[in-house]
């Protein structure tokens, strides 16, 4: 038994009076594995190193007292733990993959192909300048898409991710504040459907955030802000808006919205997490923007999901663009260069966010993508993910509830009243999503929306994809209005495993495994 | 003891210049399971409306905002180990923390139970 309570041994697996179906565990192809702690042991290696030649050790007190416990494994075990643990995955090379967050469309394996060229993937940052103005070349060329597709003057690239281009933002909307001597603007506005972390990043850049309500169509109460910033404007920092917004609506007043803010005295930071939807169609710098971060591993295509690495450069407006962090890459008559220091062009730059120059794997797969698309593929690509969302919705609005009425954008919003009385909450339904074969889509998100389902089937689904999805959702929304809600309560089923103790889970996580006493005493 | 309710879902129990706060029983039940709590510090001044905890769920994390103007004199440390008490009894032992009131005239403004409870109703 290990320390979770769970039997790993065949006799203590019988002994629990809960013998599974085959004595192995396993089903098939659905293997069971265990962790790999508990797969390999200190005994065995698979590697055969020679001793360390030198001299004595000069740790003194600080040499290692005994066995680190590491499981040992040969080579076929590790990558049979590996390849078995993928396997009880899902991914987007598997099935539709609605939960939207980041990049759950396509990763097109050209990206990955000239990623992998050694002039990309073998240089390091710390090389002579003239050893890698491919790379420059890149960056630079990504950075006048990037300027060109949002119709603005400027882009950071070095951002990590989307709430690190967030930071790069507000940090510039503060220094040009500073600058100016307005360090008496410290309010930011923030709509109560924003993403988490934008009023976490305000914040952290030192501002107050004041929520704005949303109206009853799912986008910013106009009333509300305009009486917000009646009421008191010369404390006014900016605004964090994002477009289309967390509901999967366009923001229409969002031109307004804009010219409030910069008569108020402050600046427009939005957020482009969801800029797949605007691609080609709108340029942020058109609707006022000053500040805005793209994440490269969503909009365009950087694989990015299970948390690998992230870039969220983020483009600047005129009013903004002498406050970008360093490094950047400029281009003179001898190629490509770097600005690397807070001083000459770059004297008013807030500084350095990152030790080097960004995710540069991020950045060829990006350019590569855009290169491939060209601007009528990045535009197509755009249309064709508002277009499968709201094929979505209007194929399940009749069995679903949407959360508010007309078109969407990139997304489709669903909330719980069509299982209303059934016995059936949203996490039931997402948990039976799972049985039918498919990633549930995101649950309880936006808040604003009570028992949220919010589908971004993006644009890489075709239309024989998306119709067996939506077979299987109607499907499940007549069996719950059948009141079949049993079957929800235990689903899933077919999954590796059953339906997990999330509520425990969260109270008293357990976040390190501890060998069982017989593994101790062998390791000494 | 009177009590009074925001349409934020709080509410506030009034013992002489005592303020108790935590948040409704609708609240508690639309959040879901409670998972875990954050509380203010011990002396924090507080301007009516403020951000006084956080209360996480396994749907959401979200504010929980003072009803009234106060300096926070005591929290329910048992909350950090026990965040399932918020569900099992919201408006009782699953309290979050207490004020001393700074103007009992902020009270007037508030909802009471029957009040609260038809608020609730048409949500």
């Amino acid at each position: 038994m290990n320390n979770q309570g769970r039997p790993t041994t065949p006799a203590a697996i019988a002994a629990n009076g809960n013998a599974p179906e085959t004595m192995s565990g396993s089903k098939a192809l659905n293997q069971v594995e265990k962790l790999i702690f508990e797969v390999g042991t200190p005994q065995n290696t698979g590697v055969d190193l020679p001793a360390p030649k030198g001299g004595a050790s000069r740790l003194g007190a600080h040499a290692r007292q005994g066995e680190i416990g590491l499981p040992g494994l040969s080579e076929p075990e590790t990558m049979r733990h590996y390849v078995r643990l993928s396997q009880q995955n899902y991914a987007i090379d598997l099935g539709v993959y609605p939960l939207g967050s980041c990049t759950m469309k396509h990763n097109p394996r050209l990206n990955e192909k000239i990623a992998r060229m050694p002039g990309f993937a073998d240089v390091h940052p710390l090389q002579p300048v003239q050893t890698k103005q491919g790379a420059l070349e890149v960056m630079y060329d990504l950075s006048h898409w990037l300027m060109t597709l949002c119709n603005m003057p400027a882009v950071a690239l070095t951002p990590k991710a989307g709430a690190h281009g967030e930071l790069c933002g507000m940090m510039a909307i503060r220094a040009r504040l500073d600058a100016d001597g307005e360090t008496h603007r410290r309010r930011v506005l923030v709509p109560e459907s924003a993403h988490g972390t934008n009023p976490a990043t305000a914040v952290q850049c030192g501002f107050n955030v004041d929520e704005i309500p949303a109206n009853d169509k799912g986008r910013v109460d106009m009333t509300a802000l305009r009486a917000k910033l009646a009421e008191k404007s010369d404390d006014i920092a900016g605004i964090m808006l994002t477009n289309p917004n967390t509901c999967g609506l366009f923001e229409n007043d969002i031109i307004e919205i804009a010219d409030l803010i910069h008569q108020a005295g402050g600046y427009f930071y939005c957020d482009g997490a969801n800029f797949n939807a605007l691609v080609g169609r709108v340029r942020p710098g058109d609707l006022g923007v000053d500040a805005m971060h793209i994440n490269l591993h969503k909009t365009f295509s950087t694989p990015h999901g299970g948390g690998g690495p992230g870039s969220g450069p983020t483009v600047l407006s005129d009013a903004l663009k002498d406050y970008a962090p360093v490094p950047y890459v400029v281009k003179s008559d001898n190629g490509f260069d770097l600005v690397e220091h807070v001083e000459g062009e770059a004297a008013a730059s807030f500084g350095r966010m990152c030790a080097f120059h960004g995710n540069m794997g991020m950045y060829t797969r990006a350019l590569s993508y855009m290169m491939s698309h060209g601007s009528d593929g990045l535009k197509q690509a755009t249309e064709d993910a508002v277009l499968n969302a709201n094929y979505v919705q209007a194929s399940l609005s009749d069995v679903m509830t949407t959360a508010f009425d007309g078109t969407c954008m990139h997304e489709a919003l669903f909330d719980d009243r069509f299982l209303k009385d059934t016995g059936v909450e949203t996490l039931d339904f997402a948990k039976a999503m799972i049985d039918e074969g498919y990633h549930p889509m995101t649950m309880y998100f936006p808040l604003v929306v009570h028992g949220a389902m919010l589908i971004e089937p993006t644009e890489s689904e075709s239309k024989q994809e998306l119709d067996r999805f939506i077979r299987s959702m109607r499907h499940l929304a007549a069996k719950a209005k059948a009141g079949e809600s049993e079957m929800f309560k235990a689903a899933p089923i077919h999954a590796p495993l059953r339906r997990l103790d999330e509520t425990r889970a969260a109270r008293k996580p357990v976040l390190r495994w501890t060998p069982p006493e017989d593994l101790l005493d062998a390791a000494e | 003891m009177t009590v009074k309710y925001t349409e934020e879902h709080e509410w506030v129990k009034v013992d002489g210049d005592t303020g108790i706060i935590g948040i409704s029983v609708y609240a508690a039940k639309a959040l879901g399971d409670v998972v875990y709590v954050e509380l203010p510090e011990i002396g924090r001044d507080m301007a009516k409306g403020d951000e006084a905890a956080v209360v996480e769920s396994v749907k959401a994390a979200s504010d929980v905002y003072t009803p009234v103007a106060g300096e926070v004199i005591a929290v329910n440390e048992a909350l950090e180990d026990a965040p399932e008490t918020v569900n099992a009894s919201p408006e009782g032992e699953g309290w979050f923390l207490k004020i001393k009131i700074k103007d009992a005239g902020e009270l007037d403004a508030l909802m009471d139970a029957a009040a609260y409870k038809s608020f609730c109703d048409g949500l």
